[in-house]
């Protein structure tokens, strides 16, 4: 059977983000789409998970069925969802955990996008039709984790683009993206432009260069995504 | 012999004016939230406050709880600062966000790691920083940007406060301060950045009876201690330690 040509859900898009997972990496996980990467860690591979609020090394989020016996309050990620100890695991105030991020000790950040720019500028905090929004951690995510990956639907549910030229709405922070995963595509932000490395199956160039507005470098070695 | 303990959280709040700027140790959520110093301070009803905050309550994240928000109901605040003002969803906006949309509020919005720094140095005697975050965004609007290092970068100032109302786990009498998991978030900071800070604790122990080795806040810069006498209906098990112990 061939291909079928559809979008990647957001699990698939989970999953194909945590290939670039390594062993031993500190990771902060943004909400959304990115907080189902914890789901697909690669056997054997041991992530440490940072949350802004002041925690590292953490388990898992606890389930529905687990609340009564696991949930407490003072034990939370950044998405105020209930987590679970493991040995090793550690406290610390916000500065610390700010000093973490901006100082370069997070290996990897994966944050929601509304928009990414050619350059790599990131919007994701303020929708314009709403007319406020909320910082929160992601300014310090964007600029300072040492590897920033945007996830995002490659196009709005109007079919309007996010992949631009440049941001019409409100930056999160300039320059900061180095891989942008969406329900299509895989496209590395370089110097020279936007590198497109893996499209869905059944998708071509054409059809992903279709729905982005700067124009894509297209490699010898463009690949199909595959998990 | 010094005693920080404070019978009650009326009595704790007394002081606070009309006019003053207050911090409220939180991040999200009732963990590391001063429940009952922020539930004195409405009964207590100064206005014109200037509260500073991760958020500025009400924001939905978990299960409704009083937090800030039932200050901004009761008219008693002029001007927040916050990271994460409103409410994660737009169809529910929170008190704040609607008196700030009205022009009844003043807001400013700081990144959270900036809120922290600017906190931080306050209580250490620093006056001012340059930090990357915010560049090329709305945050660094009437800010100096200089190129430190390569990078461009903005200056902030530190962010004092007249009183800091904080959670804990457990103190002694001389306000020594254990915190329990996320619970420490803002706490910690806030504590060292204010003139007076009020400690809201599960526990009240005799000197020496905490570690020092493990004591996170040390108690020259809590003022006021209080008890907390009625637990929550929040899932919590105080008797539960985090630290899991490998066989």
């Amino acid at each position: 059977m061939g291909p079928t040509k559809g979008k990647l859900t957001r699990e698939l898009m989970a999953m194909r983000i945590s290939q670039e997972l390594f062993d031993g990496a500190v990771v902060n996980l943004g909400i959304g789409i990115p907080t189902l990467v914890s789901s697909y860690i690669p056997e054997g591979m041991t992530i440490i998970f940072h949350t802004q609020n002041g925690a590292l090394g953490f388990g898992p989020v606890v389930t529905a069925d687990e609340v009564a016996e696991k949930a407490d309050v003072d034990l939370i990620n950044a998405g105020g969802q209930y987590i679970t100890p493991l040995p090793g695991m550690c406290f610390f105030h916000h500065a610390d955990s700010f000093g973490m991020i901006r100082g370069g000790h997070i290996d990897l950040t994966v944050l929601g996008a509304l928009q990414v720019s050619e350059k790599g500028d990131l919007a994701n905090w303020l929708f314009p039709a709403r007319g406020v929004g909320n910082i929160g951690g992601g300014m310090d995510l964007a600029v300072g984790a040492k590897k920033v990956i945007a996830a995002m639907e490659h196009v709005t549910k109007n079919g309007e683009l996010r992949i631009l030229k440049e941001c019409n709405y409100p930056l999160t922070a300039k320059e900061c993206v180095d891989l942008i995963v969406t329900d299509i595509a895989v496209i590395e932000v370089t110097r020279e432009g936007l590198v497109l490395r893996e499209h869905a199956p059944g998708w071509t160039a054409e059809e992903v260069q279709a729905l982005t507005e700067p124009r894509l470098i297209i490699p010898p070695d463009l690949k199909e995504i595959s998990f | 012999m010094v005693n920080k303990v404070v019978g009650s959280f009326e009595e704790a709040v007394a002081d606070v004016f009309d006019g003053a700027t207050i911090m409220f140790g939180n991040f999200a959520g009732p963990g590391g939230f001063p429940i009952n110093l922020c539930r004195a301070l409405r009964h207590k009803g100064v206005k014109n406050l200037t509260i500073i905050g991760n958020t500025a309550g009400g924001i939905g994240l978990t299960t409704d709880f009083d937090d800030q928000a039932i200050l901004f109901e009761n008219r008693q605040v002029k001007k927040v600062i916050a990271s994460f003002p409103f409410s994660i969803s737009p169809s529910r906006p929170s008190p704040c966000e609607k008196q700030v949309l009205a022009g009844e509020v003043e807001l400013e919005i700081v990144p959270q790691g900036t809120l922290a720094e600017r906190i931080r140095a306050a209580g250490y005697g620093i006056g001012a920083f340059y930090t990357p975050t915010g560049v090329g965004t709305v945050v660094e609007k009437g800010k100096e940007k200089r190129v430190i290092n390569g990078r461009e970068m903005l200056l902030e100032y530190a962010l004092p406060a007249d009183f800091a109302f904080i959670r804990a786990f457990k103190a002694d009498k001389l306000g020594n301060l254990v915190y329990r998991g996320t619970q420490r978030n803002f706490n910690p900071i806030m504590a060292t950045a204010a003139r007076i800070t009020i400690a809201e604790v599960d526990e009240i122990v005799e000197a020496g009876e905490i570690d020092p080795e493990a004591i996170v806040t040390p108690g020259i810069f809590v003022n006021r201690i209080v008890k907390v006498t009625k637990q929550e209906d929040f899932p919590r098990h105080l008797e539960r330690s985090f630290w899991v112990k490998t066989a």
